[in-house]
């Protein structure tokens, strides 16, 4: 196979076709490119998307409080629901189906924030210490909430990197004390996400928050993650299993989004991919599609070749080529063909969306970008030599009708072609 | 060397049916100068390409060297004509993209034969017929003689027990033809069975034995002592 005289045999014939080689070749080369450019804007897409999600865990989900809407067991609509400490308890311990929660209090009214001279009103979040976790909230310096803090009702506070420098400028702000609508709250660390919102918002525990702004044991959401499924339809159970909890812990219809609403990620998510993996499949198809059309061409010009050729391959059976030297000449050009072009449109692909990626991530870094559904639009090394092997699989069934046909050949018909 | 009992051969042409060889019989001692002649229609092409193992039979027996070819597949067929048989063809039948040398030692190829050997045994036959300093040349940069003198060489390379030239000299003047039948017979005395088929009477006259088709039976053959009868009976013609 690697005998230098096939080499030079399938060379010869290659150069005497230069235009019609190239132009086969082209055919497998752009079938390749195609499905390389395709499959690398779908991976774009798919990552920007997942980008979008990247914020919080996948499979984080929130439940908020309202009145009811439908009447229940004799209560009548309109009713308010009210969580409290024992759902949050109850959550924690029982559920099977969640693995971390985090209850939030509404401090009342709109809270004002002062150190020194400085003031300003920021979101106030009172959480658990899981909460870091479940938003991916990312702390620059200092730490975040921690268990003492919840069980020590201590006044400490983490706040976004936006209202650090709104009222502490260039000051190193952990440690110092800041001021919410006059009740002193020590400062133990700054957090940090790349959306604005996130960052005007300060992180006190759920605790302390109710005692200080006369909550009790008022809940007023709760940030949960559910365990990971594969499908909506899991996820859309868990939601609906929570729902029931809370419906019969409080006194109303499961069916009313009023009484308590809720918002599941993770089935959000799901559905997304799904439509990125059928996003996918088509692409493969018609990635698979424009190959399909090359190979035929390849295996088309091989026909033609064999037939030119028939008086030569007579010849060389009259001498004494076996069927399979034959055969393995002309399975050996169609491959060669195919990889070398499909190679070539392959590296073509991937340079084009290598360059669009080193674009993209300059935009990023410097700033932009913002809310931009396309990430990272590249081709996995898997995929591109998955890609290679199909190519040299696709060569090989291109030239084996051709081969077969040469093999077939009978010397004596051959040599009576003139 | 070769033994032919009963031969038929046939060839089906959609619902027509074409017999051509009728029960021939034929036996060729090693070492003959054999010429196989006859009008077109008698057989004389397919009888061989029955001998050179390029087409099958369908009835009675062929002994070649004492080995019974019927029913050879493809590959064992092969190998046979490449160790057995030499061709020569009227159209010499060169590969026009390999030059002269290349072209000689194509028969080693298949021998799996390394490449600088062949190449060297081919230049040694080349030189041997006198085309030492052609053999870089590609075939359409020589002349009809010189043609058929790199076929023979391929012909050679492999050592042969036996050449079959089909109409060696169909497509050269009378000269060159005249060459080429010294040359041929030249491998003869080195103790090569060399058959020929052609239509020309002279040439034929060049060999030792004629072997007359017709309608697919031999109908007759003429032998060394009646050469000279046969000679004196062309001239007449």
């Amino acid at each position: 196979m690697f005998d230098i005289d096939v080499w030079q045999e399938i060379f010869s014939t290659i150069k005497k076709n230069k235009l019609r080689t190239f132009l086969t070749g082209f055919s497998v080369a752009w079938g390749i490119f195609m499905l390389m450019i395709l499959l690398g804007s779908g991976n774009g897409l798919q990552n920007g998307v997942k980008e979008q999600f990247a914020d919080n865990s996948v499979n984080i989900m929130w439940m908020w409080t309202g009145e009811t809407s439908i009447p229940f067991q004799g209560l009548k609509e309109g009713r308010p629901i009210k969580f409290n400490n024992d759902d949050y308890t109850f959550l924690n311990e029982k559920s099977e189906d969640l693995e971390l929660v985090s209850s939030r209090y509404y401090l009342p009214g709109s809270v004002m924030y002062t150190y020194k001279n400085e003031y300003g009103s920021f979101e106030t979040s009172s959480c658990h210490p899981a909460l870091k976790e479940m938003e991916k909230i990312k702390i620059v310096s200092g730490r975040f909430i921690n268990d003492l803090d919840m069980s020590d009702f201590r006044k400490v506070i983490v706040v976004g990197d936006n209202i650090r420098k709104a009222l502490f400028k260039d000051e190193d702000p952990i440690g110092k004390y800041l001021k919410l609508n006059n009740v002193p709250f020590k400062v133990v660390g700054v957090s940090y996400d790349k959306k604005r919102r996130d960052e005007r918002t300060a992180y006190i525990p759920v605790t302390t928050a109710q005692r200080i702004f006369n909550g009790a044991d008022r809940v007023h959401s709760f940030a949960l993650t559910t365990k990971m499924v594969k499908t909506v339809e899991e996820a859309e159970a868990i939601t609906e299993n929570v729902r029931q909890e809370m419906a019969l812990r409080h006194n109303f219809d499961p069916k009313d989004k009023r009484a308590m609403g809720s918002f599941n990620m993770l089935a959000e998510y799901i559905r997304t991919m799904k439509i990125f993996q059928a996003i996918k499949i088509f692409v493969w198809i018609i990635g698979i599609g424009t190959l399909i059309a090359g190979i035929v061409g390849v295996s088309n010009i091989m026909l033609i070749l064999v037939k030119e050729r028939t008086r030569e391959i007579g010849i060389r059976k009259a001498l004494g080529a076996t069927p399979s030297s034959v055969i393995g000449l002309v399975l050996l050009e169609s491959v060669l063909i195919t990889t070398v072009a499909g190679y070539t449109g392959l590296v073509i692909g991937v340079s084009i969306m290598e360059g669009i990626n080193y674009f993209l991530e300059q935009m990023f870094a410097s700033g932009g970008g913002d809310g931009m559904f396309f990430r990272n639009p590249t081709v996995d090394f898997t995929t591109a030599i998955a890609s290679t092997l199909i190519l040299i699989i696709s060569g090989a069934i291109a030239g084996y009708l051709p081969a077969r046909k040469a093999a077939n050949v009978k010397p004596i018909e051959a040599l009576k072609e003139e | 060397m070769i033994q032919i009992n009963n031969l038929h051969k046939s060839y089906v042409m959609g619902s027509n049916s074409l017999h051509v060889l009728k029960g021939l019989n034929l036996e060729i001692e090693a070492g003959e100068f054999v010429s196989i002649m006859g009008s077109s229609g008698s057989g004389k092409s397919t009888l061989l390409n029955i001998l050179g193992i390029l087409d099958d039979y369908d009835q009675g027996s062929y002994y070649l060297g004492g080995k019974l070819m019927q029913g050879l597949n493809e590959t064992k067929a092969a190998l046979t004509r490449n160790e057995m048989i030499g061709f020569i063809f009227q159209s010499f039948n060169l590969i026009s993209f390999k030059n002269a040398m290349e072209n000689v030692a194509l028969p080693l190829y298949y021998q799996k034969v390394s490449r600088k050997k062949r190449n060297q045994i081919a230049l040694e036959y080349l030189d041997r017929l006198g085309l030492k300093e052609w053999a870089h040349h590609l075939p359409n940069e020589l002349s009809g003689g010189q043609k058929q003198r790199v076929a023979i060489a391929r012909a050679l390379i492999s050592k042969p027990k036996i050449i079959l030239a089909d109409e060696p000299t169909g497509a050269l003047d009378s000269t060159t033809s005249f060459e080429v039948m010294d040359i041929l017979k030249e491998i003869n005395d080195q103790g090569i069975t060399v058959i020929i088929v052609t239509h020309e009477h002279d040439i034929a006259s060049m060999t030792k034995k004629i072997i007359r088709l017709k309608d697919g039976v031999i109908e007759e053959i003429i032998k060394n002592g009646e050469l000279q009868l046969f000679k004196a009976r062309v001239r007449t013609e």
